[in-house]
């Protein structure tokens, strides 16, 4: 197997391995479980990054398309294609092509796009930014409607709320995403007009965007004190999020109201209505907070799905994010692009998924600091 | 007047299946410092009689005749926030299985915080010093530590003692205890059993002992009830209904009981099932069960026989 000397290489790779497992040995004996259990499953993800890396490099190689072709052009030759096709050294058999490029990894670098010429690594972090600030509104935009709604639905089963709550899971279930966008887009940029040109994140004939900080517009703006521009930024940002953000909605509302019925049915709820507490406390100090372990665990799940299903919504609102990235670099067989991709996807789902079990362990006390 | 006075209720359920009549015209009275038994099988009524008097009920609960007071509050014309403000503070309850009961991810501390901090008019600093001394009498060892653990991390028994000094926190003068030892070892039965005696004896405190156990209610309890279907079959002072059950049911259930010696064989399982509670029902909801039936028995209404003053039996024809 090819991957072998890989892998070696990359679990004896240098510094930051045995950083890690020096902090977690120091967080240990100075007593520090939440950072010792952070530093263990960071540790405990490895294997699966590794595996990452080595399916999207051969994935990416299986799909059809050629880059070289696609780079040499449609009046190129046979022999122009090749030439290109051996300065990008793809001339070289895979293995040989996979060694160097997880030799690359273990220093930092994805390797550079051929799309954009850019380092893949300076790409991907000038996008990301747009698109977290866009999952980001879009989550919150759920969160506020479905949890609200959730727990409405949960104290008046058969009610208004909860009639309200299933129509509007089923729907936003039921509609693709990217359907719902362009329908957004009819309607509110078309036919109405309150919305502005669906074009990206700014209408940058009207604006300039804010000196870059965080690379959110919105935050950048705020840093900035430049209010008409957070304005604007904003105002490009509502379809889009609204869209992302109703296909996010549906498992969130579910899940909070079928977490709070079962809170709710429970022995230490009627324990505290026995011990006449005010209802407030006991749908917010008692049933709510109960609530919160499945709900966060959700929560994480459905961010990341959002992450993905920016790719969709990207192209529909020509947001300068990674998800388009993506598919232009699918589009025309960037390896490096895709692979970068990928690769920062999954450790962004890692990094999701380690800060919804800390938040859990800071929850609920029976859940203890274990890998 | 006794402390709590249950007279002539009736709760009934609306359910999709039809109504089902829960309660028919049970009456029973707890005076101060008293502790008096219900006993029955399961579905017989004892914890709707219970919920009803803590106005827990579920909604589909109608109580559509009787009575309930205490202390003169009638407690079924008491506005819902003003139920509220009585539970807890003049009546409290404990449950069966008391680690469910908690809140499993409050430190039980500021669960009996929670309680004081509703009923009882203390400056907020002073709440947790009340809480430590709320679990100090019920004699959890090292309160203040105990005060900062999770339920999970004390036993059932220590458990069930911190929903004790929850429901005791603001001395209520009613504490209705629902299967407070079911799913508790033998030893700890006997110590949660002798908290809750001592306790209702120290503070003159009125308690409804809810059980399926028979032998239980004969140990702890002043009084006793047995209930069956939905009736209070027979009410005496416990020693009297332990020598002298009047009703066959009662005998029933007492043979049923094991007691120390008896062997498998000994004990006598009561033919036949409740009664279905919806639809039509004979005046005795027992005859079908019982092997003394008349003809008699499914006519007319079915009268209290008085035994003595303080036994009274529901039954044409009680056994002597």
């Amino acid at each position: 197997m090819p991957i072998a000397p890989g892998c070696v290489r990359l679990s004896m790779g240098p510094h930051p391995l045995r950083r890690a497992a020096q902090a977690v040995a120091a967080a240990m004996m100075a007593g520090e479980p939440l950072m010792a259990f952070v530093w263990k499953r960071l540790l405990g993800t490895i294997p699966s990054l590794v595996g990452v890396v080595v399916l999207t490099f051969f994935i990416s190689r299986a799909l059809p398309g050629d880059p070289a072709a696609f780079f040499a052009g449609p009046a190129a030759n046979a022999a122009s294609i090749a030439s290109i096709r051996a300065t990008l050294g793809l001339d070289r058999p895979l293995p040989a092509q996979f060694v160097s490029y997880i030799a690359d990894l273990a220093h930092g670098n994805l390797g550079r796009s051929l799309t954009t010429g850019q380092p893949v690594l300076t790409d991907l972090l000038e996008r990301l930014p747009a698109s977290l600030e866009l999952s980001s509104f879009a989550l919150l935009f759920a969160i506020g409607i479905a949890i609200p709604m959730g727990v409405w639905a949960a104290t008046r089963i058969n009610g208004g709320v909860d009639h309200a709550c299933r129509a509007l899971v089923t729907v936003s279930a039921a509609f693709p995403t990217f359907f719902v966008g362009l329908l957004f887009v009819y309607i509110f940029y078309f036919l109405l007009g309150w919305a502005p040109q669906p074009l990206g994140r700014l209408d940058e004939i009207a604006f300039s965007p804010p000196p870059r900080v965080t690379g959110a517009y919105t935050i950048d703006a705020v840093i900035a004190g430049d209010w008409p521009v957070l304005r604007a930024a904003l105002a490009q940002l509502v379809l889009p999020a609204i869209s992302l953000g109703l296909f996010a909605l549906a498992p969130i509302a579910r899940i909070t109201r079928a977490a709070m019925l079962e809170a709710l049915s429970s022995d230490f709820i009627r324990t505290a209505r026995a011990s006449g507490l005010p209802v407030r406390k006991i749908l917010m100090a008692y049933a709510f907070r109960n609530v919160l372990l499945p709900v966060s665990s959700v929560l994480g799940m459905v961010f990341s799905f959002l992450i993905g299903s920016n790719v969709l919504i990207e192209q529909v609102f020509g947001w300068q994010g990674v998800g388009a990235y993506a598919v232009a670099a699918v589009i025309a067989s960037d390896y490096a692009a895709v692979q970068g991709f990928v690769l920062m996807m999954a450790v962004l789902y890692v990094l999701l998924n380690l800060a919804v079990d800390v938040f859990a362990t800071l929850v609920d006390p029976r859940v203890r600091f274990e890998g | 007047m006794a402390q709590l006075e249950i007279d002539n209720l009736s709760v009934e359920f609306r359910t999709r299946h039809g109504v089902v009549r829960a309660l028919d015209a049970v009456s029973l009275s707890v005076s101060r410092g008293e502790i008096v038994g219900v006993v029955g099988e399961s579905g017989s009524g004892k914890s709707v009689t219970a919920y009803t008097v803590m106005g827990l009920n579920d909604a589909a609960a109608r109580i559509t005749k009787g009575a309930i007071t205490m202390g003169g509050i009638d407690l079924l014309a008491a506005r819902p926030e003003a139920m509220r403000e009585l539970r807890g503070r003049e009546m409290a309850m404990i449950f069966q299985s008391p680690r469910t009961a908690l809140n499993p991810i409050r430190k039980v501390g500021k669960q009996i915080e929670d309680v004081l901090q509703e009923h009882a008019a203390l400056p907020r600093r002073d709440l947790k010093k009340a809480a430590i001394s709320a679990l100090a009498r019920v004699r959890i060892p090292d309160p203040e530590r105990r005060a900062e653990a999770y339920p999970f991390e004390l036993s059932g028994g220590m458990c069930q003692r911190v929903m004790i000094a929850m429901a005791l926190a603001c001395t209520p003068s009613v504490l209705i205890a629902d299967e407070p030892t079911t799913g508790l070892d033998v030893t700890t039965q006997a110590v949660i059993m002798d908290l809750i005696r001592e306790m209702s004896r120290a503070t003159q405190m009125s308690t409804l002992l809810i059980t399926h156990d028979l032998g239980l209610a004969g140990e702890y309890c002043d009084r006793i009830a047995v209930m069956h279907a939905g009736h209070i079959v027979e009410i005496a002072p416990t020693e009297e209904l332990l020598e002298r059950p009047a009703h066959p049911y009662t005998r029933r259930l007492l043979a049923a009981t094991p007691v120390p010696d008896s062997r498998l064989d000994d004990l006598n399982a009561i033919p036949g099932h409740l009664p279905d509670l919806r639809g039509a029902l004979p005046p005795c909801r027992f005859s079908g069960r019982c092997e003394l039936r008349q003809p008699i028995c499914d006519e007319a209404e079915l009268p209290w026989t008085e035994l003595s003053p303080q036994h009274l039996v529901r039954c044409r024809f009680p056994l002597s």
